[in-house]
């Protein structure tokens, strides 16, 4: 499991932008920021090298910050990657919340963020389906 | 006029007969009534201390919250056996208030709503829809008995459903209209979204009341329906409509006098005012037997308009209600207190107690939207489980007001925050602001 950071936002002209400042000033890089909207507010979802600090800074911002536990699946980089990973959740009948993915800038793997219902089952059929976690160290900092 | 030796009486003679009857009236709740007896044992007074109208000022108040603790018959001041209706308030604030009539009370009632429906210029060759909601409220019976006693052709149609309102409106040849004045409007953009001009029509004059309104709204409602729009007033501790109406002259409400003493005092000393000075509406009821009160505090904020009227009523005018001492709102005719929301808000996990009431008009009818902040400590990451906490808001809110609602989920601590006084309401009605 990793820790994502997820921020409740308005939708207000120039809010993404007051969040990401935020982050941008105090240093902290992300690995990938989803946005899930509604006509009236978003949820703002950061992978980045130091979610306590960051959401501590959210916090101290002005932001609704929190920590999430996600699962974050490495699969290589191909065509049908993140379907395989989808299969093997649904044979298990395990219900993915959202979704999102990123490509590690150093070369081949894929990265998918997960959301699921069964956090610890969803690892088990992974587990048997040999599909790896992705390493949470290459990711960020436990802060 | 429909009562005019009353209507027009001689100041000497209205104050003769409001004395006589005040006195009556303190007998009957000494008597009757244990917390009446109770609050004028504590105030030193015995009904036979009250010699003039002026002695008036020396008895207590009686507010809400007395009627409220004295649910349901408490304050009743006559057996049940010969009570034969009861009507209550919408209860908004928790406990709702039940008041009972006699048969007496409802052919007094009767009475004052044929004056008042005379007063916008109502005859019994008049064909009367109202449109005021029928049930524990009283604006529908109360016109509905008033239109009867008249002698006029009544309609009983009662609240909703506006395009059948439109229709009956147009068929039955109405010319006169009782409704919320919001509803009026309504009934008349209805009509013109459907092919019907309502200036066309026979209707000619409307009552309204139940819920603050503009002159400005009066201009839209008159020019909209092509008719003479009248002001009425009341509230079900005290009657329900007809405690005071517009004339055609449309210059403050005759208060029927003969009926109610009106006073206006300092709602922070509890003094008097004199008349032309704004300040608190207190009504004592001098020929109730149900439920009469003495210096009921309406929290109404109005005054008395100087000068007599043109019409030839010598009653004494209410200029239009121009606020509250308290922080109720009245919103599509419901009485609301932004406490009530709170209290809600305690009780539902994910959010905060902080909020804010956005009143705005959608069209014609009040819009509410509550800004309702969602808790830091909910880790709360998922739309969807966002988009149930706010339906789970609005619906809980919609019931405990009794009206709907729009809820808006704000960012934590997004609601400013305030040293003294919350501005917990943001009304915008009477500026022009749309959802």
């Amino acid at each position: 499991m990793v820790e994502q950071v997820s921020v409740f936002l308005e939708n207000t002209t120039g809010r993404l932008a007051e969040l990401t400042r935020v982050l941008g000033d105090a240093g902290i890089n992300m690995r990938a920021l989803m946005v899930a909207d509604t006509s009236e507010f978003g949820v703002v979802r950061i992978i980045c090298d130091t979610p306590r600090r960051a959401v501590q800074l959210l916090d101290d911002a002005g932001f609704g910050a929190s920590l999430t536990e996600v699962l974050a699946v490495e699969v290589p980089d191909r065509p049908g990657g993140l379907a395989d990973v989808l299969e093997a959740l649904q044979a298990d009948g395990i219900n993915v919340e959202y979704a999102y993915c990123f490509v590690e800038p150093t070369g081949s793997a894929a990265v998918d963020i997960l959301r699921v219902d069964e956090p610890e089952r969803a690892r088990q059929a992974l587990a048997r389906a040999r599909i790896a976690l992705a390493d949470r160290a290459r990711l960020y900092v436990a802060d | 006029m429909y009562q005019p030796q009353y209507e027009a009486m001689e100041r000497a003679d209205l104050e003769a007969l409001q004395l006589e009857r005040l006195k009556a009236t303190l007998e009957r709740v000494y008597a009757s009534v244990p917390l009446y007896q109770r609050m004028f044992d504590d105030a030193g007074i015995k009904p036979s201390d009250v010699r003039s109208l002026a002695d008036l000022t020396r008895l207590p108040f009686t507010v809400k919250d007395d009627l409220r603790s004295a649910y349901p018959y408490g304050m009743f001041a006559a057996p049940l056996r010969d009570i034969v209706r009861v009507h209550a308030s919408s209860g908004t604030t928790g406990q709702i208030t039940v008041v009972g009539y006699t048969r007496g009370d409802i052919d007094r009632w009767a009475d004052l709503m044929a004056r008042t429906l005379v007063c916008a210029g109502a005859t019994p060759d008049d064909v009367i829809q109202v449109s005021y909601g029928y049930g524990l409220f009283t604006g529908g019976l109360g016109v509905h008995y008033g239109s009867e006693r008249l002698g006029a052709t009544t309609i009983p149609i009662s609240g909703g459903n506006t395009k059948r309102q439109v229709q009956v409106l147009k068929d039955f040849g109405v010319t006169g209209l009782g409704a919320t004045p919001s509803y009026a409007l309504l009934i008349g953009e209805t009509a013109l979204e459907m092919g019907i001009d309502p200036k066309t029509l026979p209707l000619r004059f409307g009552v309204f009341g139940a819920e603050p309104w503009s002159e400005n709204m009066r201009r839209q409602i008159e020019e909209t329906l092509g008719i003479v729009a009248i002001d009425i007033y009341g509230l079900s501790e005290v009657l329900g409509p007809g405690v005071a109406s517009e004339c055609v002259h449309k210059c403050g409400l005759h208060v029927n006098e003969d009926h109610f003493i009106v006073e206006i005092i300092d709602p922070h000393t509890l003094e008097p005012v004199p008349d032309g000075e704004q300040g608190e509406v207190v009504f004592t009821t001098l020929t109730k037997e149900g439920i009469p009160v003495v210096r009921y505090r309406t929290r109404d904020i109005s005054r008395i308009v100087p000068g007599r009227c043109a019409c030839g009523r010598t009653f004494r005018r209410l200029e239009r209600i121009s606020g509250r001492t308290d922080d109720m709102l009245i919103i599509r005719g419901v009485n609301v207190f932004p406490s009530q929301i709170e209290q809600v808000l305690t009780g539902i996990p994910g959010v905060a107690p902080h909020y804010q009431v956005v009143l705005t008009k959608r069209g014609v009818m009040d819009h509410v939207e509550v800004h309702v902040e969602v808790a830091p400590e909910i880790a709360f990451d998922e739309v969807k489980a966002l988009e149930a906490l706010r339906r789970t808001v609005a619906q809980e809110i919609t019931s405990a007001l009794a009206i709907s609602i729009d809820v808006k989920l704000v960012e934590p601590k997004s609601i400013q925050r305030s040293e003294g006084k919350a501005k917990r309401v943001l009304d915008l009605r009477n500026e022009g602001g749309t959802a």
